[in-house]
C-alpha cells in the first residue's frame, strides 16, 4: 500500500499516466485550492494594481495594504441573502453558476504545472481543454436566460456570439502551434505535456519559431483569449455603462461570486494554455544558451530568491508603516505574512522540494505576466462596440489566422515543396 | 410628459388593453414577449451611466436602437417656482444647486440678469474675478464631463486622472469664498469677496501644470483606436437640426456653427480678452470630444490674461440692501460650460420676482438625443448621453 503511494514519486509521470487514483485526488485537491487561492490573490492584486494605474491605493485598511480584503469580501458574500428573483426560471438559475464554475475548473486537468505536474496528460489534451471551456457559454446563456430579465439576455446573447466567434480565430491560432510540433517528429501532438516537450526538442519556444509566425498566431490567440473571456476591452456581456452588469445583473451572493470565481479562473486556463503552447510551458528561460550543471543549478535557486524577494519587501513594509498604535496589528500582520513567505522560500531551498518545484515555479511566473496584462489591458483601453468586436473577430482575426495557419504549413514543409516545385520544372 | 404617467409605466411589452396605449409606436397588440421582434429596455432611472436619474426608454431590434423616449422630472425641485418665493439675494445659492458641477457659472449667469434688471453693472475687478473663476469652472466642467463620458464607453482611468486635476481647482474655490462645489462665489453687483493672497500665483500655478495634464489626457484618448472607432461617426447632429433643436455649446460647435455667447455677445470682460472658439467639422461624437477639449485650452489662455490684467478698485458696484428692480422683465443668458445658460425674470416691483425662468443647455441640449442614436446601437446610447454632457440637476430643476 505505502509502496503504491510512494513509488508514484519516482515515476516520473503524472499521476493519470501511472494510474494511481490516490495521486490524481490529490492533485485535484491542491489545484483546486491552488486556483481558489490564487483567484484571490488575483482579485486583491488586480485592485491593487488597477489602482495604482490609475492614482489611488485601492484597498488598504482590511489587513496590511488591504491583504485580507479578499477574505472579507468572500465573508460577505457568504453570508449575504440569497435572492432568486420570483419571475426566474429556478432550476436554470440555480445549474448556471454551477455550470460556469465546474467547467472553468475541470479545464485545469490537463494543464501541465511541470513535467509530472498534471492530473493526466490525455492525447487530446487541447481539444479537451477548449471544448471544455466553451462549455462555458452554456451556464452564461442559462443565467442570462433563466434570469428573465432584459439586461441579463441581452448581455447573454452578447457573450454567445462573442465567445463563438472568437473560439474560431483562436483554434485557428491553436492549430498553427499543433503544426509546429510535427516538424521534427514527422507526426504532432494535441497533448499538452507532448507539446511542451516538442518545443524543448526543437529548443525554441514556438513564440519565436519561424518569426514571425509564431508570433503572430501567439498574437491572435492572445486577442482572442482575452475575448473568450469577456474580459476588457472586450467585456461587452458585463459592460456596466451599458448593461449594468450583463448576465449576472439578478445574481448576488454566492451565486454571483461562483461567477466570479469562474471569470477568473477561465482566465488563469486560457493563460496557461498560451503559454503551454507558445511560451514553453514548465520550462525555464534560455534553456539553450544557458545550459550545462551550473546554470541548472543556478536557476533552480530562482524559486526560492523570488520569494525571499517578496518577504523582504514585506519586511521593508513593515519598518515603513507609520509606528502609532494603531497601525501595530497591520504591522505585526504584515511581519507574520512576510515571515511565512521567507519560510516558503527557505523550504524551497531543500534539494528534493528544490528539484520538483521549479517547474511549476516558471508556469506559474508566465501565467502571472499574462495576468497582469489583463489588467493592463482593463486600466488602458475603452470598451469596443458590438459591431466592431464581431468585425475585428471576423474580418481581422481569422483572415490573419488562416494566412498564418497556411504560411506556418508551407515553411514547415519548405524541404519537401522545394523538391517538389524543382521535380515539377525539371 | 403627464400623459407618460397612464400609458408607460406599468405596461410590459406584449401588454395590452385599455389605458395601455403605444409610446413608441410599438406594435406589440398581439405578440408574446418571445414573439416580439422588438425589445422595450428600460434605462434608468438607476443606471450606471445615465449621468443621474434620467431615464431613457429604448426601442430596440436586438441591439438596434429604433427609437427613445425621455423620461425626466426624477430630481425636480421646483427651482423656479422657490425663485418666485424668495427675494432676489435669497434665491441666489439656489442656483448652484441646477447644474451642480458648474455652480460657478450658474451664479454668474443670475446675477448679471439681475443686475441687469436693476441697470447696475459690476466694477471691473469683479468682473475680471468672475471671468476668472467661471473658465476654471468651465475647465473643472469639462474634466467631469471627460472622465464619465470615457468612463461610459469603458475606458476606467481618465476618470481618475481629471478628478486629481479637478481638485487644485476646487481648492482655489475653497480658498476663495469656502465652498468646494456649490459656491456662491457672486453677489448681485460683483463679488463679495476679495481675491485672497496668493489667489493669482495659485492660478498661475494651476494654468502651468494643467496644460500637460491635458496632454495626458489626449495621449490616453485621442489617438487611441478603440476610442477613435467608439465616437467617430457615432451620434452625427448636423448644423441644421442643431439649430432647429435648439443645441447650444460645445454640441453646436462641434457641429460647424461658430457660435459662442462670449464672442457673439460679450458679457463682463470677456471683450477685453484674446482667445478662439474651436469649432468641428463632422458633428460626431470624437469631434465634441476635441472641441471641448481645445476649450479648456482656450479658458487657460482666458485666465493667464484675466490674472495678469487684473484691475484694482472695488470689487461690488452699488445695490441697495433691499433690492426692489423696476417693474420689468430681462432675459440675460451667458455661456455655461454646457452651453447657452439663459434667466428670464419678470418684475412686479416687489421684492420677490414675478416671475423666474431659467433656460438649462442641458434640458435642450437632452431633446437630441433621440435625434442622435436612432438607428445606432444600446452602447452608442450611453456614449452619446455622455457626449451631451448632460446635469440631471439642471435638466430636471
Amino acid at each position: 500500500m505505502l509502496d503504491a503511494i510512494t513509488g508514484y514519486l519516482n515515476s516520473g509521470t503524472t499521476p493519470g499516466e501511472y494510474g494511481s487514483i490516490f495521486w490524481a485526488t490529490i492533485y485535484i485537491l491542491v489545484i483546486t485550492i491552488g486556483i481558489s487561492l490564487a483567484v484571490i490573490a488575483m482579485n486583491w492584486l488586480e485592485r491593487k494594481i488597477l489602482a495604482h494605474m490609475q492614482i489611488r491605493l485601492g484597498p488598504m485598511r482590511v489587513g496590511p495594504h488591504g491583504l485580507l480584503q479578499p477574505f472579507a469580501d468572500a465573508l460577505k458574500l457568504l453570508i449575504k441573502e440569497d435572492i432568486i428573483p420570483e419571475e426566474a426560471d429556478k432550476l436554470v438559475f440555480w445549474s448556471a453558476p454551477v455550470v460556469v464554475t465546474m467547467t472553468a475548473f475541470t479545464t485545469f486537468l490537463v494543464v501541465p504545472f511541470g513535467r509530472t505536474h498534471a492530473v493526466t496528460d490525455m492525447n487530446i489534451g487541447v481539444l479537451f481543454m477548449l471544448g471544455i471551456s466553451s462549455l462555458g457559454v452554456l451556464g452564461i446563456i442559462m443565467a442570462g436566460w433563466s434570469s428573465n430579465s432584459h439586461y441579463p439576455l441581452m448581455g447573454s446573447l452578447r457573450s454567445s456570439a462573442q465567445m463563438v466567434s472568437y473560439e474560431i480565430a483562436m483554434g485557428l491560432a491553436i492549430v498553427s502551434a499543433v503544426l509546429m510540433t510535427s516538424l521534427q517528429t514527422g507526426t504532432g501532438t494535441l497533448s499538452m505535456i507532448g507539446i511542451v516537450e516538442a518545443q524543448n526538442a526543437q529548443q525554441t519556444w514556438f513564440i519565436f519559431k519561424f518569426f514571425p509566425l509564431g508570433f503572430i498566431a501567439f498574437g491572435v490567440f492572445a486577442i482572442a483569449m482575452v475575448a473568450e473571456t469577456n474580459r476588457a476591452p472586450f467585456d461587452l456581456p458585463e459592460a456596466e455603462s451599458e448593461l449594468v452588469a450583463g448576465f449576472h445583473t439578478e445574481y448576488s451572493g454566492f451565486r454571483w461570486s461562483l461567477f466570479f470565481l469562474a471569470e477568473y479562473a477561465a482566465m488563469l486556463a486560457v493563460s496557461s494554455i498560451a503559454v503551454t503552447l507558445w511560451l514553453g510551458g514548465w520550462m525555464r528561460p534560455f534553456p539553450n544558451f544557458l545550459s550545462g550543471p551550473a546554470w541548472e543549478t543556478a536557476f533552480s535557486f530562482i524559486p526560492a530568491l523570488a520569494l525571499f524577494v517578496l518577504a523582504g519587501m514585506c519586511l521593508l513594509g513593515t519598518v515603513r508603516m507609520p509606528k502609532i498604535p494603531q497601525m501595530r496589528v497591520q504591522t505585526v500582520g504584515l511581519g507574520i505574512f512576510g515571515t511565512l513567505l521567507g519560510l516558503v522560500g527557505l523550504v524551497l531551498l531543500v534539494p528534493a522540494v528544490r528539484e520538483r518545484v521549479q517547474d511549476i515555479f516558471w508556469f506559474v511566473t508566465k501565467v502571472a505576466f499574462f495576468m497582469y496584462l489583463y489588467i493592463w489591458y482593463r486600466g488602458t483601453f475603452p470598451r469596443y462596440r458590438f459591431d466592431q468586436l464581431m468585425k475585428v473577430g471576423w474580418k481581422v482575426l481569422l483572415p490573419i489566422g488562416l494566412a498564418v495557419l497556411i504560411a506556418t504549413a508551407m515553411v514547415g514543409l519548405y524541404p519537401e515543396l522545394a523538391a517538389a516545385v524543382v521535380g515539377v520544372v525539371q | 410628459m403627464s400623459d407618460f404617467e397612464t400609458d408607460y409605466r406599468h405596461a410590459k411589452p406584449g401588454q395590452s388593453g385599455p389605458g395601455v396605449t403605444d409610446y413608441l409606436d410599438l406594435d406589440t397588440k398581439d405578440e408574446t414577449f418571445l414573439d416580439a421582434t422588438e425589445l422595450v429596455l428600460n434605462m434608468g432611472p438607476q443606471h450606471p451611466s445615465t449621468h443621474g436619474v434620467l431615464r431613457v426608454i429604448l426601442k430596440l431590434d436586438g441591439e438596434k436602437v429604433l427609437g427613445t423616449e425621455c423620461i425626466i422630472g426624477y430630481l425636480h425641485r421646483g427651482v423656479e417656482k422657490i425663485g418666485e418665493h424668495r427675494t432676489y439675494a435669497m434665491f441666489n445659492p439656489y442656483v448652484d444647486r441646477m447644474d451642480y458641477v458648474a455652480s460657478v457659472s450658474n451664479g454668474l449667469g443670475y446675477c448679471e440678469a439681475v443686475e441687469k434688471l436693476l441697470s447696475v453693472e459690476a466694477p471691473p475687478r469683479a468682473q475680471y474675478l468672475r471671468v476668472i473663476l467661471t473658465e476654471l469652472c468651465r475647465i473643472s466642467s469639462h474634466q467631469v464631463w471627460l472622465g464619465t463620458h470615457a468612463l461610459d464607453i469603458g475606458a476606467l482611468t481618465p476618470l481618475f486622472y481629471c478628478f486629481r486635476d479637478r481638485e487644485e481647482i476646487l481648492k482655489i474655490f475653497e480658498k476663495y469664498c469656502g465652498a468646494r462645489l456649490t459656491t456662491h462665489a457672486f453677489r448681485i453687483g460683483g463679488c463679495l469677496y476679495e481675491a485672497y493672497d496668493g489667489f493669482e500665483q495659485d492660478c498661475k500655478k494651476f494654468c502651468d501644470a494643467f496644460l500637460p495634464k491635458l496632454d495626458e489626457y489626449e495621449e490616453l484618448l485621442t489617438t487611441n483606436r478603440i476610442w477613435v472607432r467608439r465616437t467617430k461617426g457615432v451620434g452625427i447632429l448636423n448644423p441644421e437640426d442643431c439649430i432647429a433643436l435648439g443645441v447650444t455649446g460645445p454640441v453646436l460647435r462641434a457641429s460647424g456653427v461658430k457660435w459662442d455667447l462670449r464672442k457673439a455677445q460679450p458679457y463682463e470682460s470677456y471683450k477685453d480678452f484674446d482667445f478662439e472658439i474651436p469649432t468641428g467639422l463632422n458633428g460626431d461624437t470624437y469631434d465634441r470630444y476635441l472641441v471641448r477639449i481645445e476649450e479648456m485650452r482656450q479658458s487657460v489662455r482666458i485666465i493667464r490674461q484675466a490674472v495678469d490684467g487684473l484691475p484694482t478698485g472695488p470689487i461690488i458696484a452699488k445695490v441697495p440692501k433691499v433690492i426692489k428692480p423696476p417693474v420689468g422683465e430681462v432675459y440675460h443668458s451667458i455661456e455655461a460650460p454646457k452651453g447657452e445658460l439663459g434667466y428670464f425674470i419678470v418684475s412686479d416691483g416687489s421684492t420677490q420676482p414675478y416671475r423666474m425662468r431659467v433656460r438649462p443647455p442641458s434640458f435642450v441640449n437632452l431633446q437630441a438625443l433621440d435625434k442622435m442614436v436612432r438607428g445606432l446601437l444600446v452602447a452608442d446610447v450611453v456614449a452619446v448621453i455622455g457626449t451631451l454632457d448632460i446635469v440631471l440637476g439642471e435638466v430636471d430643476r
